[in-house]
C-alpha cells in the first residue's frame, strides 16, 4: 500500500462505535464490529492474506465466503470514496 | 496571551433566516480570552436582530444603506466616533463593501481602521469576472455568462443548457430548469439586487466552503475548509463540518498570491466525483458560519482585527477537522423601550 493512501487511512476517524469520518470529504458512515476490524487492519497497511486470517482467527470464520464478504466491504469503501476507485491488494 | 482593548464596530447583524455574517464575527471576537473591548453593532434596519443581542454588543447605531452613498455613512460614523471610542471596523456584507473600501484612508484619519482588499482586488473576485481570475489562477470553473437583459438571456439558454444556475450580482442563486423558470427568475432577480445577472452551468457534486484571510503580501495568516451537511431552502448552510483537504486551503493561496488580496474571504468550491475542484465564487468578506473557525481553532476576527490595528496576527495551528456547527433559531425578549430608543435615536446603548 502506498504511502498516501497509507496516510489518508490513518486519517480516517473510527469510534468504539462503529461511527467513521472522514476528515477529507466530511463524509460520516456507520459500520459494525467486522467492518471496525477490517477498516483497523486497512489502516494498518495490511494486505488481504492478513486480514483474511485475522478476521477468521477474531471472528472464528473461514473460507471462500469470507474472502468475497472482504471484498464486498471494500467496495463499500470505495463507493464511500473511503478508498479509491483503483484500489487494488 | 494577546489582550486587546480596542472598539470594534461590526455590521451585518441580519441575523434571520439568510443570515448576516456579523453575529458571527461578534461571536468569535467575545469569544478570545484577551478580547477586553468593546463591540458596536451597525444595522441597517431597526429590527435587524443583532441589535437587540444585549449580551454580545455594547451598543448599536443604525447606519445609512449604502444606497445613500457614501458621504450619507462617512458622516454618519464620524458621528459614531465622537460618540464612542470606535478604534476599527469589520463591514461584512457585500453590498456595502464597495462604500468602504472608498472609505477606508478618510477613516483612517479620524481614527477608525480597516481591513479591507483594494478596489482592484475586490472587483477581479466579483462573479462576473469568474473566467479572468479562474483563468490567471488555474482553477476550474463551470461555464458562466453575464446577462444583462433578457433577450440575452434567451441566447444564453441556448448555449448553457438546463438545468443551470441564476445569480444576482450579490446575493441569491436559482436553480432554474425552464425558459419560463429563467424568466421569472431573471426578472425576480433584477427587482432585488438589479442588473447584470449571472448564468452558470449547473455542475453535480459537493459544495465546500473555505474561509481564509489575505495578509495583503500575497500569504493567507489562517483558514479552514468546510462541508455544508444541512441546507435551508434558500440553500443556505444549516449544518457543516470543518475538512480536512490540503487541496482547498492550496486554492485559497494560490488566489491569495495571484491577487495579495487583504482581508477576510470566502471561496465556494464544487468537487466532482472524478477529483475535479471547481471554484463557483469568491465572496470578499466573512460568511455567516464564522463562528466555526473559533471550535477549529482558527479565529480569524481576532486576526483580521489585528491585522486591521498593525499587530501581527499569531500563527495559528492546523484547524480542526470534524469540528462541526449547527444553527439554531432562537426569540430574543427586548423590552419595546428598546425598539423605540432605535426608532427615535437611532442608536442602542447597553453599557
Amino acid at each position: 500500500m502506498d504511502m498516501a493512501l497509507l496516510n489518508r487511512l490513518k486519517d480516517i476517524a473510527i469510534s468504539d462505535s462503529g461511527f467513521i469520518f472522514d476528515p477529507y470529504s466530511g463524509g460520516t458512515f456507520n459500520t459494525n464490529e467486522t467492518g471496525r476490524f477490517i477498516l483497523r487492519l486497512l489502516k494498518e497497511g495490511n494486505g488481504m492474506e492478513i486480514i483474511q486470517s485475522e478476521i477468521g482467527r477474531h471472528f472464528i470464520m473461514s473460507g471462500e465466503d469470507l474472502k468475497s464478504d472482504i471484498y464486498e466491504f471494500i467496495n463499500l469503501l470505495k463507493e464511500a470514496q473511503l478508498l479509491p476507485k483503483n484500489f487494488k491488494f | 496571551m494577546d489582550r486587546f482593548e480596542w472598539t470594534i464596530g461590526v455590521t451585518g447583524l441580519n441575523a434571520t433566516d439568510n443570515p448576516g455574517p456579523g453575529i458571527s464575527v461578534i461571536r468569535s471576537l467575545r469569544a478570545h480570552p484577551g478580547f477586553n473591548g468593546k463591540i458596536i453593532g451597525l444595522a441597517y434596519h431597526y429590527l435587524d436582530p443583532g441589535l437587540y443581542a444585549s449580551d454580545l454588543i455594547d451598543s448599536a447605531y443604525l447606519i445609512p444603506l449604502p444606497s445613500e452613498g457614501v458621504q450619507s455613512l462617512r458622516q454618519r460614523l464620524e458621528y459614531i466616533k465622537t460618540v464612542t471610542d470606535l478604534s476599527m471596523l469589520i463591514p461584512t456584507l457585500d453590498s456595502e463593501m464597495s462604500g468602504f473600501i472608498s472609505l477606508e484612508s478618510e477613516l483612517r484619519e479620524i481614527g477608525i481602521r480597516m481591513f479591507l482588499p483594494t478596489q482592484q482586488q475586490y472587483d477581479i473576485r466579483s462573479k462576473i469576472r469568474l473566467g479572468e481570475i479562474c483563468e490567471k489562477t488555474g482553477f476550474d470553473y463551470p461555464q458562466t455568462r453575464i446577462v444583462s437583459d433578457i433577450e440575452s438571456l434567451f441566447q444564453v439558454s441556448a448555449e448553457i443548457s438546463f438545468p443551470y444556475m441564476l445569480k444576482g450580482i450579490f446575493y441569491g442563486a436559482s436553480l432554474v430548469k425552464t425558459m419560463d423558470e429563467a424568466s421569472m427568475a431573471f426578472h425576480r432577480t433584477v427587482a432585488q439586487w438589479g442588473l447584470p445577472v449571472i448564468i452558470q452551468e449547473f455542475l453535480i457534486g459537493e459544495e465546500y466552503d473555505v474561509l481564509a484571510v489575505g495578509d495583503g503580501k500575497g500569504e493567507i495568516v489562517g483558514g479552514l475548509s468546510m462541508k455544508k451537511t444541512s441546507l435551508t431552502d434558500k440553500g443556505k448552510g444549516w449544518a457543516g463540518v470543518v475538512v480536512n483537504n490540503p487541496k482547498f486551503l492550496t486554492m485559497a493561496e494560490t488566489f491569495c498570491q495571484v491577487t495579495k488580496w487583504r482581508g477576510p474571504f470566502e471561496m465556494e468550491i464544487l468537487k466532482t466525483k472524478d477529483e475535479r475542484y471547481f471554484l463557483i465564487e469568491i465572496n470578499p468578506r466573512f460568511p455567516a458560519w464564522t463562528y466555526l473557525c473559533v471550535g477549529a481553532d482558527q479565529n480569524l476576527p481576532v486576526a483580521v482585527a489585528q491585522l486591521a490595528m498593525g499587530v501581527k496576527p499569531q500563527s495559528l495551528p492546523e484547524s480542526k477537522a470534524g469540528t462541526m456547527f449547527v444553527r439554531i433559531s432562537l426569540e430574543q425578549v427586548v423590552k419595546i423601550d428598546r425598539l423605540e430608543e432605535i426608532i427615535s435615536k437611532g442608536e442602542i446603548h447597553y453599557r
